[in-house]
């Protein structure tokens, strides 16, 4: 494009744009001390988790042991009701709780996210129609519904997976929906309909960014939430089957064995440790995504 | 006869990297009866000079100097003293009528509220009284008018609504917050002739803000010009606006879109005016301006007269043509 | 034929409570390539309406716009047509208009990467538009926070042109901007009207900068066009009541305190228009004809148009010299 010297002029009397101060690198947000503190502790969850076998002082499945040994120096968490090592299970317990409830927040998310873009994508009856689905799947008290239906498929732990993922899919799909139609009707989209985008392309080049981020916080968060739901289900006998070593089984036994405390306090301090992990990551991930605390986090 | 002597105010906010002078060391008086505006960009202190006068300071805010009120000195006063100035004494409007206004309340209810408080009217009296101030402020059909809520009436209804309320105990001096800036032009000029009007009949002193110079030079006796927080020029209306001396002054005539008929382009001030705390020494103007020596940097910059009544800040006084006198 | 853009007979209708209220209520504009058309009026007159249906963000319920030969059609969810694609707006708020989640540089280029171009020579090309609207080339791997109002409306206008405008409906484009901001995203609209020829209709409320930089303005009231003409016919000589009574009732800061004229009254409900002429109940040159026809909107022999009883088609305007300025005192 020629420009003409007199318009260079003109612009040259713009002025140089002002530079915000802090460019937003993520890395910082991520020296927060609770981040820090959830990062290390899920770290340690998977450290031990992945190197189980090395990491476990014996067998979880052993019953060589006396029963219901208190903690010592040979078992630092004692040994349960079928004399099993409590540290042993606690270890090889994480190989089943961060799994499953990270895949049944995944696949809540898939489906939430699927059901909530339709819905405010296409707007009208669509979206009325799957409103009033979301909201029946809401309206049931979500343990009460998983219960059915682990009930109904039979207890196992690959059927408390799919009973959780049926109650918490509704959240997502309110937010995603929730955020489709804020962006929806702002200027830059309405900006890139008349440059030539189709919705479609809109979808996924500008309303994209702006709901992974949000989505992700929730995800964080939800993973908390799975776990306990996840344990809970053991805890009643509708999750894990024994001989499994999941942390909400254990706390189950634990519950009936009240005077011997160690039997439950380790794996429910194990779920404890675990979900505050999940949520102080969660916290910090949406304070650095809400603009206005992201740059009191930065400066 | 003076009514308001400010003398030497400055107001200290306390913002997120520590304390800083919205405010510094302003000087100025206003009479019974007379139109002072205060000018300047936002950032220059003007709303907070205002605030201070009413006791409204945010949170940790702080006002030293004076603040001489009919004879009695306001600046520090107990809430209790401040309660009983608001609206009896000093009464204050804003910009936006849609937010001073309680959408909830009816029309009769927050006119009446005031005079009940104040001047322990009985409800028959209030109402009474009510009637002639949406009278007086022209409003059509007052009678409906009160049992109305502010939602059901338009932009500037709602402006004179609030003029209305402001009157209600009828008060020595109206400080307006530029009150037409979201009103359309017309509406505007019905706001602008409905304050000279009360300012006519009842010898009502107003002091209003305003960043719009056309305001300014319809409505005021008198122009105070700010720029971070200090004075820069001030003087009688129509002798300011046609003889601007600031470089600050002139610089924003010189940038309204009908200060000149040639060509499309418009000018406006290089630069941007300074953030709170980051003002600069002496005088704050002195990066963006055409004519600063290094004197400018150096406080404290006094005022130069100019002519009577018209005073500006500025060591270098580039349009003098005349010997002036250094104050 | 140098005219990019007509609109003819236009009604935008809006549904409230049930009833179907006319925000444009038949509407006739003409615009010329390199012409900065000024499109004025008071809360609630329409013009924001009008600016998005001549655009096709909001459809017509009557008449049509018609852009480059073509007539506009209301977006829907496929692509607008290519031919369209040179029809373009400048929005109102520099903080909606730009994508908070997405760089500059992805921004500017949607144009020209929906149209096909490769990315990388998009993105050339994209540094080149920076620098016309006055920015740097390190601008493109920024986000919208980073930069200031006046700027990101400068990254907007860059937009528009990658998309090769050719008209540019500019709705209040500087309205939320500080002044010097004002002045500097003013003067490039200006600078690229002349350059690239593009025609600009300019939506304003703020009649002074109108006034500098329109060539001809068209006067809004109710939803209707009261007048048009150019910037020296509307302000020096109006030839309607309310176009005269807008302009006497702008304040002058000239040191000569004179009083802005008031202009009594309140514009009606949109819902339920005056009959007649939509002005009548506040003009104060009405006629009875003027409660009951509805004035035609006429080409008078200075090529002005207007709509009202006190001119004829084809005659010389009318002078209504008949609401002074009035002194204060």
């Amino acid at each position: 494009m020629i420009l003409s010297p007199n318009t260079r002029k003109t612009l040259k009397a713009l002025e140089t744009p002002t530079e915000k101060k802090g460019k937003g690198s993520t890395n910082s947000i991520w020296r927060q001390p609770l981040a820090i503190v959830g990062l290390t502790i899920i770290g340690v969850w998977v450290f031990v988790a992945v190197f189980a076998p090395w990491v476990a002082p014996y067998d979880p499945y052993s019953q060589e042991f006396d029963k219901f040994i208190p903690p010592s120096a040979e078992h630092w968490m004692g040994t349960d009701e079928l004399n099993r090592d409590i540290l042993s299970r606690v270890i090889y317990g994480a190989r089943i709780s961060l799994p499953y409830s990270i895949l049944l927040v995944v696949l809540s998310t898939i489906i939430g996210t699927i059901v909530g873009g339709v819905s405010g994508f296409f707007g009208g009856r669509v979206d009325a129609t799957l409103m009033r689905i979301t909201d029946m799947f809401f309206a049931f008290p979500g343990i009460i519904l998983a219960m059915a239906v682990a009930a109904a498929l039979g207890p196992e732990i690959r059927n408390a997976v799919i009973a959780i993922t049926i109650v918490a899919w509704p959240v997502y799909a309110r937010l995603v929906r929730g955020l489709i139609l804020n962006s929806k009707s702002s200027d830059y989209v309405t900006a890139s309909s008349l440059l030539g985008s189709s919705s479609i392309r809109t979808l996924f080049v500008d309303l994209r960014p702006n709901i992974s981020g949000p989505v992700f916080v929730l995800m964080a968060l939800e993973v908390g939430t799975a776990l306990l739901l996840l344990s809970g289900l053991s805890f009643l006998g509708l999750g894990a089957t024994p001989p499994s070593a999941e942390w909400g089984a254990m706390v189950s036994m634990g519950a009936v064995n009240f005077d011997r405390w160690w039997v439950g306090l380790f794996p429910g301090i194990a779920i404890l440790t675990a979900v505050l992990a999940f949520n102080f990551i969660g916290d910090t991930l949406r304070d650095a995504l809400d603009p206005r605390t992201a740059k009191a986090l930065r400066d | 006869m003076t009514l308001l002597n400010v003398s030497d105010l400055t107001v200290t906010l306390a913002t997120s990297t520590g304390d800083a002078d919205a405010v510094r060391n302003l000087s100025f008086s206003l009479d019974r009866g007379e139109i002072l505006g205060i000018a300047g960009e936002s950032g220059s202190g003007k709303t907070m000079t205002a605030l201070s006068i009413m006791g409204l300071l945010p949170y940790k805010g702080k006002a030293s100097g004076s603040i001489n009120f009919d004879g009695k000195e306001v600046l520090g006063s107990s809430k209790k003293k401040y309660q009983h100035m608001r609206g009896k004494e000093i009464s204050m409007i804003f910009q936006d009528p849609m937010t001073s206004l309680h959408p909830m309340l009816t029309v009769q209810t927050q006119l009446t509220e005031h005079m009940r408080y104040h001047d322990k009217m009985s409800k028959s009296a209030a109402r009474e009284s009510a009637l002639k101030l949406l009278d007086t402020v022209k409003i059509p059909d007052p009678a409906s008018a009160l049992r109305a809520h502010p939602s059901q009436f338009s932009g500037g209804m709602r402006q004179r609504i609030a003029i209305a309320m402001a009157l209600a105990c009828e008060p020595k001096l109206l400080i307006a917050d530029e009150p037409t800036t979201a009103l359309d032009v017309t509406v505007q000029a019905g706001i602008l002739r409905l304050l000279h009007q009360i300012r006519d009949e009842r010898n009502l002193s107003i002091m209003i803000i305003t960043h719009d110079l056309g305001v300014l030079s319809s409505l005021t006796d008198k122009i105070l010009i700010m720029y971070a927080g200090s004075e820069v020029e001030s003087g009688p209306a129509r002798e300011l606006l046609s003889n601007p001396r600031h470089p600050y002054s002139q610089g924003l005539i010189a940038a309204l879109p009908g200060a000149s008929r040639e060509g499309k382009f418009l000018t406006s001030i290089d630069g941007m005016p300074p953030e709170l705390g980051n003002f600069p020494s002496g005088c704050a103007f002195h990066p963006r301006c055409g004519f600063a020596e290094d004197r400018c940097s150096v406080p404290p910059i006094d005022a130069t007269v100019v002519s009577k009544g018209h005073r500006i800040y500025c060591p270098v006084n580039p349009f003098a043509h005349d010997r002036v006198e250094q104050s | 034929m140098n005219e990019i853009l007509s609109v003819d007979d236009l009604v935008v209708e809006y549904n409230r409570d049930g009833t179907k209220v006319r925000a444009v209520a038949g509407v006739d504009l003409r615009l010329e390539k390199g012409e900065i058309l000024g499109l004025v009026g008071e809360s609630g007159c329409g013009k924001s309406t009008l600016g998005k249906a001549i655009v096709g963000i909001l459809g017509a319920a009557e008449g049509e716009v018609i852009f480059d030969g073509l007539p506009v059609k209301k977006l829907t969810r496929g692509k607008r047509p290519e031919h369209f694609r040179n029809l373009q707006m400048v929005f109102q708020d520099p903080y909606g208009s730009l994508n908070p989640r997405r760089k500059i540089g992805a921004q500017v280029i949607d144009g020209l990467v929906i149209g096909g171009m490769h990315r990388s020579k998009a993105l050339a090309r994209a540094q080149e538009l920076l620098a016309t609207v006055g920015l740097p080339a390190d601008a493109l791997g920024r986000f919208p926070h980073q930069f200031s109002g006046g700027q990101r409306q400068r990254i907007a206008i860059a937009r528009a042109l990658a998309a090769s405008a050719s008209v540019l409906i500019a709705d209040e484009p500087i309205s939320a901007l500080d002044t010097s901001s004002q002045a500097q995203v003013s003067n490039l609209l200006v600078n690229l009207v002349h350059e690239l020829s593009v025609g600009m209709v300019f939506i304003s409320h703020d009649l002074s900068i109108v006034r500098r930089i329109s060539d001809r303005v068209a006067v809004m009231y109710l939803g209707k066009i009261v007048e048009t003409g150019t910037v020296e016919q509307i302000w020096e000589s109006p030839a309607h009541p309310y176009t005269k009574a807008l302009i006497a009732a702008i304040p002058h800061a000239d040191g000569r305190s004179s009083m802005p004229a008031d202009l009594p009254g309140d514009v009606p409900n949109p819902m339920s228009p005056p009959s007649g002429c939509r002005f009548h109940p506040r003009c104060p040159l009405a006629m009875p004809e003027c409660a009951v026809v509805e004035p035609e909107f006429v080409t008078l022999a200075d090529n002005r148009q207007v709509a009202c009883h006190l001119q004829k088609a084809g005659q010389e305007p009318v002078s209504l010299e008949l609401i002074p300025r009035v002194p204060a005192s």
